[in-house]
Parts: structure tokens; C-alpha cells; sequence
């Protein structure tokens, strides 16, 4: 090679070509980048005879370590069920209330119920539990239905006016914008707002209190408190379920709203809806 | 009569467009035929303003042909901003979910406009302008067919504004990368075949005995495109006057020959393409010679070879049986250094000249763009195996890596070649700014930074708090708690992405004021003022 193939800078040699003023030197491919490409060839033939890698006609071989990821879900899914399952089977056995009582048990089934509670129900009463407008948080100690483990897993269980469910919670609160005249609505809307204390007008209360005693009380109490047996809530701890104002409330009073919680026992499993109601027991508000 | 077979078939296209919207079968078949119509109208007013009966002047037929070359850059700097600007807004959406506005602008049709975007408008008009640049100043050659080339942008422009429409209207095949259903599918294969006569022409009636190493993978980018392309839309429409259609591929088959399709679009457009890139315009700008002849032919048929094989890494833990997950991961393991070797040589033909790294800012970021270019091959190799891909997978960590490639390679590449290219496509003495590219690397280099930072913590911690059980051997978080951890991260992303278009806003305002023909005054960086050729 001659000369003028020399680049002068570096003191290697071209080869010779230039295009648009582009030359290339004629530098060996470098030592350390070889081996590599030559180790990581090395890797994947010991990878492809380890595991399964190369098609045939209508299988493909398997590999001397004989691993499937199909095999390999399905044992790691088996172990994890058999380290749970004496504790599944006995949350299955025994009554709820020996569940609380037995230490261990009540850890367990707590884990158990916050997870399947954000697969399932979190959509609704949100992942921490805290409820959205119509739909109630599970942390206070509100309860519509009752707040012991029974009433919250029978409420689970069964749901609330589901249809599927023939043992299902079932209420329904009368439409009063057909049964008392539009001036007893604001009246009694006036009334119920202040139970809580919240500030209304007090003629118009006063007028409304007659108005709650002859059409209210019979379901949520002479006192406002409520009633567990008819899941009429409590109107006198400022704890709303479709909003605060006096108005949301005269047009809950005109036309409720029912909500609808769907029966889980037949989803989930009895251990499962035993874990949720041991989970709901546990978030603070449990009777 | 200059233009007058351009005007009439344009014409004609236009009123079979109508046609199409006439006769739809479905309506948005023909919504998106009425937008064709007012396009191909618009476009045959203005061939009719600019015709004329005085015999056209005859070109110079040994000179080059850059007049292409000249509306491709600036429909890169367009479609770059356009690309990045919708880019920002999915990344607002995604922290603030109102922002998604129904139906045109939910985040669903957003993000595959950002994303064909920024690959296919701005990557692919970069690919083209800088591919007939170079094709041509490499073979001594003008460009082969005359005006087919001009055929070639239009159409190629007429495709992007296709897909981009057919997306917000609501039209997609939803196949990642290859949204646009069958009709505009059959557009861009015809006016891609057409870019493949135009560059393969080129070549054959070259000047140089030897092919050039840009042009090997400009070359490989533009044969293997056609092909992932032509098989990945095999469809059957349900109406030739509607937009549904049916993929030939059912089931994993399907999955698979879309990730095959999807891993090697990264591979051939957005890796060898730019390669070529590369390839001419680093030792341009550093006035060097390549690093390693040997070197550049054994990477380049090692990374062909390898790359094709790699797309099963995007199926791992799926119904696509082992096998092929075994295959996709070697080939990908074995892809590292083959990478590698367009990064070394790109890096080592600095050699002799490493000074101008700190007086020439277009050097700088073409330097920026090769070691992004080298740590996302590596990273993707790495993701590739079964074992992190069971934690990087379906997480924000793959959006990391992707930007790490596309804003840092990508792009920092393109900008170095169009900041190199503009002035001497002009005719203009040098640049209007220097001190502009500086900025616009810090903008840039901040941007990629904060983005690619933040995706990894984000991605990690959510593949994390996925598989995150608790001593009784349940798992912890629901999936809208790993969503709403993410918020901050969602917040300083799109601040990331920000950054990134205020610096592509300076770079457009430096490229139109070079091409205006002004030069800033201003103080030289370094010592020296980084010596720029005069336009050949």
C-alpha cells in the first residue's frame, strides 16, 4: 500500500476508496468487541440447548432442563395455593366469629380480604375504602345495614337489592314528591338538615318536624337514627350518601335514589366473602 | 405546458375521492374520502396557479437534484414539532385525564398520532431527505427518474396527512405502528416502491466503483421496510368503499407477525436508516475519515442478519409458545455488539478530532446522539431477557427505553444532519445561529434526561408494586393504585417532553432564518469558530 493511503492524523492506513470526500480507514475490528459478539454467541447456543428453542415440524425441542412456562405458572401457582390452603380451609370452617378470635386466622384473612377487595370492590367504594358519592365508605362507623361481622357479611353475601339473590337486602324508600305537597318537601328537607346541625331556615324546620314524624319516622326513628333491620340511614351525623346540601337532600326526598350492590357468594366463595367481611370488619368502623 | 399531467391526475384523484365519499359503505369511509377530496382540490388549485405554457427551462442533468432535498428538510422540522407537540399533549393527558377531549382528542387516537408522528412523518422525512442527500453526493450521481421523485414526497406527505386524519376520525387496524387501515396501506406501498426505484436507480448508475457504507443501510432500511410492511397489512377489506378490514393472521400467529413487524420497524427505520445517517454525516462534520472499514461491513451484516429474528422479545410470558420467546431472546442477546459496532465506529471516527467537541455544537450533538444510540442497545438486549422482561414488561420502562432511543438517537441525529445539510442546500455562507444550536442541544440533552430519569423510576416502581405480596402471600396494591403513584412521574414526563419542543421551536427558527439567508452576529464558541465548508 502506498503512501498516500496514509491518514495522516492517526497513521493508519485507507483503503484507498473516498467518497464525497469520505475516506475509511482500514482500523481492525477491536479485539474486545469480538470476543464479546463471540461470548454472546457462545450464551445463546448453551440458552437454545438448555431450553426450548428450535422448531421441528410440529413441535419444537424442549431443552435438556425441560422447562415450559406453562409448567412453570402452573407450579408456582399450586405451591402458593398449598401454603394458603390449611388457612382457606379453615376460614371455610369456622364460624366468623372464631375467625376474630383466633390471632393468626384474623391476619390472614384480613390480607386475603384487602386483596380481593381491590380486584372486586374497590371500583365502586374505592382502594382505600373511602366510598364516592352514592357509593359509602367503609371506614366510619355509618353503617346502613348494621356494622357487626354478621351484618357486614350478610351484606356482602347476599348484596343489596340484587336481583339475583333471593336472600338479598331489600328497602325502598317512596317517592314523597307524589305524596306530600312541594312546601312540606322543603320543610322537611329544612328539618332533617338541621338534625345535623347543619344551618337552615328554623321556621321552616320547625314546620317540618311535624311533617318527618307523621312520614319519616316510621323508618329511620323518632330520633333520626336510623334503622339497621330496614337499611334506613342515620339522618342526624352529617355522614351523606348522595350529597349535602339541602337541596340534594329535598331531591332525594322527591325521588331516591336506590342503589345496587351485587350478591357475592355466589362469585367469590364463602372463604372469600368470609376474608372480605373480616377485611370490611377490620378498616375501623366494625361494631 | 409545465405541470399539466400533474394537474389533470391530481384532478382525477380528487374526484374519485368524491366518488368514494359518495358512495361509502360506512361513514367514516366517507369522512375521510372528503378530506381526501379537499386535500387533492387544494392541491390541483395551486398545480394550477403554478402552471404555465413557456417551455420549462431545462435542468442542469449533472447537477444534483436537491430541490426534494430542500422541501423534505423543512417537512422534517414540521412534522418533528407537530410530532412533539402532540407528544407533550398525550403526556398531559395521561397526568390529567380531563384534558382527554371526546371523541377526536382522547388519549386512544392521540397517542398513535404522536407516535406516527414523530417515527414516520418526522423520522421517515428525515430518512428521506438526508437518503437522496447523500445517495447522490456518494455515487456522483443525480437522482434516478427525474421527477418520480417529487411523486415520492408528495405522496409520501399525502400518506402521513391519510393517517394522521384516519386516527383522530377514529380509523385504525390497531396494530402499533401500522394504525392506517388497508386503503391508505396500498397509498404508501405504491409511493414506497416508487422511493425504492428512485434510491436503487441512483446507485446502479453510480459514478463511484465502490457502494458507500451510508447507502448499504439506507438501502437495507428501504427493501426491508417494504417487506415487514407489505406482510403485516395483508387484510382483507370488508368493502373496497369502507374502512374495516380483516388481518389474513389469526390468534398468536397475528401477535406475532405484528411484533415481528413492530420490533423490526425499530430495527430497519429507526436503527439501520439512521445508521446511514450516521454513516455520512459524522465524518462530514468531524472532517475525519471512518473509523473501520472491517468494522462497518461485519456490523452491518451481523445487525441485518440479527435483528429480523429478535421480534418474539415483545411476546414474552404469552400464549406464543416457548420456543419462539427461547429465539427472540438469543437473537436479541446477540444483537448487543453487532449494535455495538455503529456505535464504536461512529464514537472512533472522532479520533483526531475530539477538540471540535467543544467549539462545534452540531458535533456535540451527533456525539449525544451516538452514546444514546449506545446505551439503548444495550438496554434492549437486556430487556429482552425473560428475566427483567418480567418486570420491565407492560411497564413505563419500556416507554423509557423507546425515548431514550427515539428522542436521543433519532433525533439528535436528524437535527445534526439537517443543521449540517441547510446551508449548503441554500447556498448560505453558515448557519444564522451557532449559539441557537447550543441552545437547543441543553434543551434538548435536559429534556431526554428528565424524560428517560423519570420513566425508569416510574416503570420500575410500577412493575414492582405489581408483583409486591404482602407475608400472608397476597398481593398488595390494586392496578388504580399503581396508576395514581405514577401521577407525579406523569407530571415531570410531559415537563421532559416540554423541554424537548422548546428546543426543536429554537432549531426551527435558526433553520429559517439560515435559509432566509441571515447570520447572526455573534461572539464564535471556543477559541476557534468551528470551520464550515462552502456549499459545493
Amino acid at each position: 500500500m502506498s503512501n498516500e493511503h496514509i491518514d495522516e492524523v492517526s497513521g493508519v492506513a485507507t483503503t484507498g476508496h473516498e467518497w464525497d470526500g469520505i475516506k475509511e480507514l482500514n482500523n481492525p475490528l477491536p479485539r474486545w468487541w469480538v470476543w464479546t459478539f463471540y461470548a454472546t454467541i457462545v450464551w445463546s447456543i448453551g440458552y437454545a440447548i438448555a431450553y426450548p428453542a428450535w422448531p421441528l415440524i410440529t413441535s419444537a425441542t424442549t431443552g435438556v432442563l425441560g422447562y415450559s412456562s406453562r409448567q412453570e405458572l402452573s407450579e408456582t401457582l399450586d405451591q402458593a395455593a398449598a401454603a394458603q390452603a390449611d388457612k382457606v380451609a379453615a376460614i371455610g370452617e369456622k364460624p366468623l366469629a372464631d375467625i376474630l378470635a383466633d390471632e393468626e386466622l384474623r391476619r390472614f384473612a384480613t390480607s386475603a380480604g384487602a386483596a380481593a377487595f381491590k380486584v372486586n370492590c374497590s371500583q365502586c367504594h374505592g382502594s382505600g375504602a373511602q366510598g364516592s358519592p352514592g357509593y359509602p365508605n367503609l371506614n366510619d362507623d355509618d353503617w346502613l345495614w348494621g356494622g357487626d361481622i354478621e351484618a357486614i357479611h350478610q351484606t356482602i353475601a347476599h348484596g343489596i337489592r340484587f336481583d339475583g339473590d333471593d336472600e338479598t337486602r331489600i328497602s325502598e324508600m317512596p317517592a314523597f314528591g307524589e305524596i306530600l305537597e312541594p312546601d312540606q318537601v322543603k320543610q322537611v328537607s329544612a328539618y332533617v338538615v338541621s338534625l345535623s346541625g347543619t344551618p337552615s331556615d328554623a321556621g321552616l324546620a320547625e314546620e317540618g318536624k311535624q311533617v318527618y314524624a307523621d312520614n319519616c319516622a316510621a323508618c329511620h326513628g323518632d330520633n333520626a337514627e336510623g334503622n339497621h333491620e330496614l337499611g334506613a340511614p342515620n339522618l342526624t351525623d352529617a355522614i351523606w350518601f348522595y350529597g349535602a346540601s339541602e337541596a340534594e337532600i329535598a331531591a332525594q326526598v322527591r325521588a331516591p335514589k336506590h342503589g345496587v350492590m351485587p350478591a357475592w357468594q355466589a362469585r367469590l366463595g364463602d372463604a372469600v366473602v368470609k376474608e372480605l367481611a373480616v377485611y370490611v370488619y377490620s378498616l375501623g368502623g366494625g361494631q | 405546458m409545465k405541470y399539466g399531467p400533474e394537474t389533470i391526475g391530481v384532478g382525477l384523484f380528487a374526484f374519485l375521492a368524491l366518488l368514494g365519499a359518495a358512495f361509502a359503505a360506512d361513514d367514516l369511509f366517507a369522512q375521510h374520502m372528503w378530506v381526501l377530496f379537499f386535500v387533492l382540490a387544494g392541491s390541483t388549485i395551486v398545480l394550477l396557479r403554478k402552471a404555465t405554457f413557456a417551455p420549462a427551462a431545462p435542468e442542469d442533468p449533472g447537477a444534483y437534484m436537491d430541490g426534494p432535498i430542500r422541501y423534505g428538510s423543512v417537512a422534517t422540522m414540521f412534522w418533528g414539532i407537530v410530532g412533539f407537540l402532540v407528544g407533550v399533549v398525550a403526556a398531559l393527558q395521561l397526568a390529567y385525564p380531563d384534558l382527554n377531549i371526546e371523541p377526536w382528542l382522547n388519549f386512544g387516537r392521540v397517542r398513535p398520532l404522536h407516535t406516527s408522528a414523530v417515527i414516520f412523518a418526522f423520522g421517515g422525512n428525515a430518512l428521506i431527505a438526508t437518503s437522496l442527500y447523500v445517495v447522490q453526493r456518494t455515487s456522483r450521481a443525480r437522482l434516478f427518474g427525474g421527477n418520480l421523485v417529487w411523486f415520492v414526497f408528495w405522496g409520501y406527505q399525502l400518506f402521513i396527512v391519510m393517517a394522521a386524519t384516519g386516527y383522530l376520525l377514529g380509523i385504525t387496524q390497531s396494530r402499533e405502528y401500522a394504525e392506517p387501515e388497508w386503503y391508505v396501506d396500498l397509498w404508501l406501498t405504491i409511493v414506497w416502491v416508487a422511493y425504492l426505484v428512485v434510491f436503487l436507480g441512483t446507485i446502479i448508475k453510480r459514478k463511484e466503483p465502490h457502494i458507500y457504507v451510508a447507502n448499504w443501510f439506507y438501502l437495507s432500511f428501504i427493501i426491508t421496510i417494504a417487506m415487514l410492511h407489505v406482510v403485516n397489512n395483508l387484510a382483507m377489506p370488508v368493502s373496497f368503499l369502507g374502512v374495516k378490514s380483516y388481518s389474513l393472521f389469526a390468534g398468536v400467529q397475528d401477535a406475532l407477525t405484528q411484533w415481528w413487524y413492530g420490533h423490526n420497524a425499530v430495527g430497519f427505520f429507526l436503527t439501520a436508516g439512521f445508521l446511514g445517517m450516521m454513516y455520512y454525516f459524522v465524518p462530514k462534520q468531524a472532517e475525519r475519515p471512518v473509523y473501520s472499514y472491517r468494522l462497518s461491513i461485519i456490523h452491518f451484516w451481523a445487525l441485518i442478519f440479527l435483528y429480523i429474528w429478535a421480534g418474539p422479545h415483545h411476546l414474552h410470558y404469552t400464549a406464543l409458545p416457548d420456543w419462539a420467546q427461547t429465539l427472540g431472546m438469543v437473537f436479541s442477546i446477540m444483537l448487543w455488539m453487532p449494535s455495538w459496532g455503529g456505535m464504536i465506529n461512529g464514537l472512533m471516527t472522532l479520533s483526531g478530532a475530539w477538540d471540535k467537541i467543544r467549539t462545534d455544537p452540531i458535533i456535540r450533538m451527533m456525539v449525544l446522539a451516538i452514546a444514546f444510540y449506545g446505551m439503548s442497545t444495550f438496554e434492549g438486549p437486556m430487556m429482552s431477557i425473560k428475566a427483567v422482561n418480567s418486570l420491565s414488561h407492560y411497564t413505563d420502562w419500556t416507554i423509557g427505553h423507546v425515548h431514550s432511543g427515539a428522542l436521543g438517537w433519532v433525533g439528535m441525529i436528524s437535527f445534526g444532519a439537517i443543521y449540517y445539510m441547510v446551508p449548503k442546500l441554500w447556498n448560505r455562507q453558515r448557519l444564522y445561529s451557532l449559539r441557537l444550536v447550543t441552545w437547543h442541544f441543553w434543551l434538548a440533552t435536559l429534556g431526554i434526561v428528565v424524560y428517560a430519569a423519570v420513566m425508569w423510576v416510574s416503570g420500575i416502581m410500577q412493575g414492582l408494586m405489581w408483583r409486591e405480596y404482602d407475608d400472608q402471600g397476597f398481593l398488595v396494591y390494586s392496578f388504580a393504585e399503581s396508576v395514581a403513584a405514577m401521577h407525579p412521574y406523569y407530571v415531570m414526563r410531559a415537563l421532559g417532553g416540554l423541554l424537548y419542543l422548546i428546543g426543536a421551536l429554537v432549531m426551527a427558527y435558526n433553520i429559517a432564518m439560515t435559509i432566509m439567508g441571515r447570520v447572526r452576529e455573534e461572539q464564535p464558541i471556543g477559541a476557534v469558530q468551528p470551520a464550515i465548508q462552502a456549499a459545493e
